[in-house]
């Protein structure tokens, strides 16, 4: 257990630009400890955040109002996997690559793919329901998660799902996949693993201008061809990227595309010849297709590491998460270029544009007078656009205490009511999770945690004892 | 230039070099590195990761935290193996901010009394000393030769002394050591085409002898001519990884001094010891105030290249034997992610007839050598090595190949202690191997 002040500093930050510092931190070993944990939480009355590797982006794992953080990276062992019937028994701190290489032998894998799989934890896309370039055809994280064992601010266990598809009853699985935490925590997950194709295309598809590629995207769609990913990266992306992870981007170019269709091997070939056909009719200048694996690896390792590379530009990058209609690609990026341009941004573009999920980046250095605010607000403002294009304030980043204040934006206020009282059925107390989803609003508990930093006390003595047994 | 006045300003005030502000702000602590860090890895804390560590070196160097036991500990536990860079999206430059740390560590932190004592004693007054170093080889071989240890250890001496794990990661002295006395030239053994000059090292002179000179027969038959020049030292790794930045000066401007003095020229500086070669090209980091000796680092930087490195580029000419082997090589840290030298010494491997090369899981994960990191961190460093040979272990392979004389000697343990006792090779002996005896 960690109390001192410069312990406690490394975990008031995750891959967000939010912080939020905790009283305490503890590292359970197994779901009992989780569960004595968490009985003791509750006899305090102080908030409990869980916390995988700490990589997400809207501030999910952050303890907002300080109190108990549970960190789950001693819960890391892949506990079975049923390889016949394509399921594995994990606990949450798994890190999500790890699992789809310790069954790639066997052909298969867990399909999610957040860009930060080398390092996030299945526990952590649980609770963001994470998503990824391959969501396009694979589905995000809610779509392999068969079943969870979690555990309630009570201090009780329960197992909510089960091994088939399906399970009988309400889907609790559906409500706890992405609650950010705010339910349970989840100390035991069974995925669904899913076979890899017998073939995979990677292209690249080069385009002079945006609108060229995002007028590519709507019109795949239109003739009905679904890839497994279809990403986008602007001009100004690629130059960035490019001078960094050397991928062989072409730097002149004013948009890409990096399309994989994959499937048995004459149906991935036809699908590639379809999405070439398409591109060219939409003036690419040029369409690669990766050679081999290591192409095709360079390609996406480009991809997956964009938003660190960004990092070197400017000390502060925010990257933001909305969803709008793919059909309304080509205007809606036009606009966030004005709102951009407006506050004195140039925006970056990267993002899955086969499902409409933008990733718009604002690159700043806060330590100039009012350029965070700045910043602040143009994201606000491409946000707000994405909704008005009938979109969404998120995609896969979740809400966090990033976007709580812009839930209305989607929701009345009765809906967000109705959301509060199941929140309020599974956590009475408001103690998981505290200050995440919903806007602050006065009949949200004010739960501050005693001091625990400073000196003993009898949660602390608890806490210490769970974990040094 | 403002950043450079301010070092300048620093160094004249005798201060330890800083990072700067940028160097920190590149790190968007997205958590990336984590899972490639050895050490978080194995015990899954932040302030044992690479994110972790670089916030806490960014606090300390902004006056918000202090430079206490804790901070010590964290810093002193990375290996500096710097996976991390490799993974790193945002080109942060951690080797570099982790080896500023331990400088500013050694100038205004006082370790406790025989830490700091033992410390000192290696890194000011034996390391840098070659007659010093040759004493301490001689004692240390009557020791091992005259059964002395052996007695100790069945004794339980070693243990009782608490490190009897620490003597079997200490390497065995050499009966003759690898000479650089007076500068000796070899010839190319056929058409010349290019002429280098060998990096000796100093521990690895009366250790690695046999290494040493398998590389230079390596590079003679492949049609280099081979200078080993008078007067050379230790590259100073070793201290700049423990923060005797002073001391690592001193020995680059002796290399200095030895190496850019030829008249004729060098075609290149070359090492068998990719730690080594990784500081010796980031020479220049360690003058960044004076834009004289920076000039001459950064002349030296461009010289040196790493054995594998070097052969890949040159192109093998030598004729090679079929060796049958199977076999599975370990990135050495300082050549893969030091250097970003991955491929060469694959396809050198691959060159060799009749070996099979069997690529083993997480083969960029450090084995837990990291220079004397197994001595002084012997615990972690065992840790690590165990799983390393987990994965060497599942490929089946007889031989485990690498590139680095400190990884040597700790796979050499490791497949001891945990391994199939695997042959440990470095891949330039492979090719020793392969082109065969010398033919007079």
């Amino acid at each position: 257990m960690l109390t001192k002040e410069e312990e406690l500093r490394l975990y008031e930050y995750d891959g967000s630009v939010e912080t939020g510092r905790p009283d305490c931190v503890v590292f359970p070993g197994n779901k009992s400890e989780v569960a004595e944990i968490a009985r003791l939480v509750n006899r305090y009355a102080v908030p409990m955040v869980g916390r995988g590797a700490g990589t997400g982006l809207s501030g999910g794992a952050l303890a907002r109002e300080g109190g108990v953080q549970v960190v789950f990276s001693r819960m890391n062992r892949i506990l079975a996997v049923d390889y016949e019937n394509q399921r594995a028994v994990v606990e949450p701190g798994v890190v999500n690559l790890e699992l789809s290489r310790a069954v790639a032998r066997a052909g298969l894998q867990y399909a999610p793919d957040p860009s930060s799989q080398k390092s996030c934890t299945i526990g952590g896309n649980v609770s963001e329901n994470a998503g990824g370039p391959h969501t396009l055809r694979y589905g995000v994280t809610t779509n392999h998660i068969l079943g969870l064992e979690v555990v309630m601010p009570d201090g009780e266990t329960y197992r909510i799902g089960g091994a088939a598809v399906d399970a009988p009853g309400y889907d609790l699985v559906g409500l706890f996949v992405g609650s950010e935490g705010t339910l349970g925590l989840v100390v035991e997950i069974t995925a669904k693993l899913t076979r890899l194709p017998e073939s995979v295309k990677t292209l690249l598809a080069v385009f002079e201008t945006t609108d060229d590629a995002t007028e590519t995207v709507a019109a795949l769609t239109a003739r009905g061809i679904t890839p497994a990913a279809c990403e986008m990266m602007d001009g100004w992306t690629i130059r960035v990227v490019e001078s960094w992870i050397h991928a062989g981007l072409p730097t002149d170019a004013g948009a890409i595309l990096l399309i994989e269709v994959d499937g048995p091997k004459e149906a991935a070939e036809e699908q590639a010849e379809a999405v070439v056909e398409t591109c060219r009719a939409h003036k690419a200048r040029e369409v690669r297709t990766a050679k081999d694996e290591r192409e095709r690896e360079a390609l996406w390792k480009a991809r997956k590491n964009a938003f660190g590379a960004v990092g070197r530009v400017a000390p502060d990058c925010y990257v933001q998460d909305g969803v709008i209609p793919r059909t309304r690609l080509p205007e809606t990026l036009r606009r966030i270029a004005e709102i951009g341009k407006r506050h004195g941004f140039e925006v970056g573009n990267i993002f899955h544009a086969g499902d409409g999920n933008l990733h718009p980046m604002l690159c700043f250095d806060h330590r100039e007078p009012g350029t965070f605010e700045r910043a602040m607000a143009a994201a606000s403002e491409i946000i707000a656009l994405c909704v008005e294009m009938g979109g969404s304030i998120t995609g896969e980043h979740g809400v966090g205490m990033e976007k709580d204040r812009l839930m209305p934006l989607l929701f009345s206020e009765a809906d967000l009511e109705l959301m509060k009282r199941v929140r309020g059925a599974l956590n009475p107390a408001g103690l998981l999770n505290p200050g995440k989803l919903f806007p602050a609003s006065k009949s949200c508990g004010e739960i501050r945690a005693p001091a625990m930093g400073r000196g003993p006390n009898e949660l602390g003595e608890g806490v210490r004892g769970v974990t040094q047994r | 230039m403002a950043v450079e006045a301010k070092g300048m300003m620093r160094a004249m005030a005798g201060e330890a070099e800083r990072a700067e502000y940028g160097d920190f702000a590149r790190c968007v602590h997205c958590g990336l590195c984590l899972n490639h860090c050895p050490t978080y890895r194995l015990w899954g804390r932040e302030a044992d990761s690479p994110r972790g560590r670089i916030r806490q070196m960014f606090l300390v160097d902004s006056g918000e935290m202090a430079m206490d036991s804790t901070f010590v500990t964290h810093i002193d536990r990375c290996l500096d193996c710097r996976a991390c860079e490799t993974a790193c999206p945002s080109g942060v430059e951690y080797g570099k901010l982790v080896e500023l740390a331990r400088g500013r560590i050694e100038k205004e932190y006082r370790r406790k009394g025989m830490a700091r004592l033992g410390r000192d004693l290696f890194y000011r007054r034996l390391l840098p000393y070659p007659k010093r170093m040759a004493a301490l080889g001689g004692l240390m071989r009557l020791v091992q030769q005259s059964g002395l240890q052996k007695m100790a250890r069945s004794a339980g001496l070693l243990k009782l002394m608490r490190v009897d794990k620490r003597a079997d990661l200490l390497p065995e002295i050499d009966r003759k050591f690898f000479s650089t006395e007076t500068t000796r030239t070899f010839p190319a053994r056929s058409a010349r085409r290019a002429r280098v000059a060998f990096f000796a090292g100093c521990v690895a002179r009366m250790t690695f002898s046999a290494l040493s000179e398998a590389t230079i027969r390596v590079l003679r038959a492949n049609g280099c001519e081979v200078v080993v020049p008078e007067g050379q030292w230790c590259c100073g790794a070793l201290e700049v990884h423990a923060g005797y930045r002073d001391v690592a000066r001193e020995m680059a401007r002796r290399n200095f001094d030895v190496f850019l003095a030829d008249e004729a020229g060098f075609d290149a500086i070359v090492t068998n010891a990719a730690g080594c070669g990784s500081t010796m090209k980031e020479y220049g980091l360690l003058f960044a105030t004076d834009p004289e000796e920076h000039k001459r680092a950064k002349r030296f930087e461009g010289m040196l290249k790493d054995v594998t490195e070097f052969l890949d580029e040159l192109g093998l000419t030598a004729p090679m034997r079929h060796v049958q082997m199977r076999a599975t090589y370990q990135d050495s840290c300082h050549l893969l992610h030091g250097q970003k030298v991955r491929e060469a010494p694959r396809r050198l491997i691959r060159a060799v007839e009749g070996v099979e090369l069997v690529e083993m899981e997480l083969s960029d994960q450090c084995c837990g050598s990291a220079g004397v990191y197994n001595v002084t961190q012997t615990e972690t460093a065992m840790a690590l090595l165990k799983r390393k040979m987990e994965c060497v272990n599942a490929t089946a392979a007889q031989t485990i190949l690498t590139a680095n004389p400190g990884c040597l000697l700790q796979l050499r343990a490791g497949a001891e202690l945990a391994g199939k006792g695997q042959e440990v090779l470095h891949v330039v002996e492979l090719l020793d191997r392969a082109i065969g005896p010398e033919r007079p």
